[in-house]
């Protein structure tokens, strides 16, 4: 605004210093000492504050450190296809076949699951899914079953939609909607069929925003220990529940360090990928 | 056009069932919590207080429950007050390495919670600050104050870019003006994402668990009972829960849309 003082006074600092000092305190501060901690060493159960890059050997030189590296990961990326491909068509119905009364009461519905536990609609997926549960006994009455869903890929799939969809469902309509609806109508007026449209017109209008959904998606699922246990049964581990053991039993927190900088260091990777695909102008 | 009637309930078909796979553990969850049976299936059991009346007697879930309520309107406090800091510097300001401050502000939320738990268990046991009720406070505080900042951001949006600048020329000092024109401008904004960020405090498992010690909030004791056994009581803690941070979101819901309609009509 054009009334702003050049000058940086108190009136102006007092709003500016809060954020700052805070983050950098209790967030920049944390991260940071937990690259260092990489270094530290574990004597008798006692951190000591060394630099040594023994932690980084000993984590990375593992076999089942990368089984459990490439697990997440992969789980995750089926996560992220699964998520994307699942909310899609939800998406598009939601952004051109409701109205925009429907489509603002389904996206409150939609923000609903995020401010219910987490943890309680996984022990409720838990106690569904169950050899002796609800969705075998149903199966039962048919003649089909007992099926094994809990400590498998697909509990942990259940796992993950539970947490990613609202999340995926929200972001893909939002740049759905946003889509010029005449550019649409043009691709149909110039005979485009209807799948076409979607996949020639529709989707790479939306690129943008489908792929930020898809990049949280991702962040999510690879961060996310409850899944993975408690529906995935954890064996072998993720990284995120390795983190736990680590800490919470070991006292190895040098160690768990090492993993959670590779998951970090993993993540800005694919973040950043995706996001330059995102922007790319199209050659 | 008979395929194009088709193709629509079909996806509505669709959107309905995608919206069933999202509720249907909330709503069994609520079910299960009234159901006498340990191990729930079909058919339901009968119809019991039992699991309300367990938590009710416990102890432990009333000290959870305190610790919680001290947490999240702790945390509601300190989050909305940084985030309305920001928010009005973001307003206001233009300055180098704004982006950088945006960032900084705006970041948390992309960092997988786990990654925070361990880093904010280390950094408060290395400036001694670990196992009391306000590390958790310090630790959600940082998870939620960007999202406050975002509540607070959005309403200043819809103030009249010239209001602050009239207020001044009519002889109001900066303090001034910000007491009289901003703050009761983005007050319904205050309030909701107070109410935000206490239901986002509420709800987290992760970090609190980590940084909390002895102090546990709710969901710790959910995470501790589920990690246990099957023990319907967490079906009966979670629509507590739910019912909290529910009301929570439609008061701040509630304001956002009472406001917008005072301005149309204005």
């Amino acid at each position: 605004m054009a009334q702003t003082p050049r000058k940086l006074d108190g009136y102006a600092l007092t709003w500016r210093l809060p954020i700052i000092v805070w983050q950098l305190l209790f967030f920049i501060g944390p991260l940071l000492f937990m690259i260092a901690m990489t270094f530290f060493l574990v004597k008798n159960y006692r951190m000591h504050e060394a630099f040594e890059m023994k932690n980084w050997f000993k984590m990375l030189s593992r076999g089942f450190f990368w089984d459990s590296y490439f697990l997440t990961l992969g789980l995750a990326t089926l996560s992220t296809i699964c998520a994307t491909v699942i909310a899609f068509p939800a998406a598009y119905a939601l952004s051109f076949k409701v109205s925009a009364n429907v489509r603002r009461w389904a996206i409150f519905l939609l923000i609903i699951p995020f401010f219910t536990s987490y943890l309680v609609r996984t022990f409720s997926w838990y106690v569904i899914l169950a050899e002796s549960g609800p969705i075998n006994a149903i199966l039962g009455y048919i003649g089909l079953g007992p099926y094994t869903m809990l400590n498998t890929k697909f509990g942990t799939m259940v796992g993950y939609m539970t947490l990613t969809l609202p999340l995926v469902v929200i972001l893909q309509t939002v740049s759905l909607a946003n889509i010029d609806k005449s550019l649409i109508e043009a691709a149909h007026n110039l005979g485009c069929g209807r799948t076409r449209t979607v996949f020639t017109v529709i989707v790479p209008l939306a690129k943008t925003g489908l792929i930020i959904a898809a990049v949280f998606c991702f962040i999510l699922s690879f961060g996310d220990f409850v899944a993975p246990y408690y529906l995935g049964g954890s064996k072998p581990p993720t990284l995120p529940i390795m983190i736990i053991d680590t800490t919470k039993s070991g006292q190895q927190w040098p160690r768990a360090a090492v993993v959670a900088v590779m998951m970090m260091v993993t993540l800005f990777t694919v973040a950043f990928a995706a996001i330059m695909a995102a922007y790319r102008k199209k050659a | 056009m008979g395929s194009d009637r088709t193709i629509k309930w079909f996806l509505r078909g669709y959107v309905l069932l995608l919206f069933c796979f999202i509720f249907l553990p909330i709503f069994a969850s609520l079910v299960f919590s009234f159901n006498s049976q340990r191990f729930p299936t079909v058919p339901l059991g009968s119809f019991t207080w039992h699991w309300y009346e367990t938590i009710w007697n416990d102890p432990d879930v009333w000290d959870a429950v305190r610790t919680s309520i001290i947490v999240s309107l702790c945390t509601s406090l300190l989050a909305t007050f940084i985030g309305f800091c920001t928010a009005y510097t973001d307003y206001r300001y233009n300055f180098r390495f704004k982006g950088g401050f945006l960032a900084l502000a705006l970041l948390p939320p992309t960092i997988p919670l786990i990654i925070m738990a361990l880093a904010m268990l280390a950094w408060f046991a290395k400036i001694g600050a670990s196992g009391q009720v306000w590390s958790i406070i310090i630790a959600h505080t940082v998870l939620t104050a960007p999202f406050a900042m975002a509540v607070i951001r959005l309403r200043l949006n819809q103030m009249d870019a010239n209001l602050e600048s009239a207020a001044w020329n009519l002889g109001a000092s900066e303090w001034t003006a910000m007491r009289e024109v901003i703050v009761p401008f983005v007050k319904p904004s205050i309030i909701s994402a107070m109410c935000l960020t206490a239901a986002v405090s509420f709800d987290e498992f992760a970090v609190a668990w980590f940084v909390s010690g002895l102090n546990k909030t709710v969901p710790v004791i959910i995470l501790e009972i589920v990690t246990g056994n099957i023990d319907p009581q967490v079906n009966a803690i979670g629509t507590f829960v739910f019912i909290t941070s529910m009301t929570l979101v439609i008061i701040a819901q509630v304001l956002i849309m009472t406001r917008e309609k005072k301005d149309a009509q204005a």
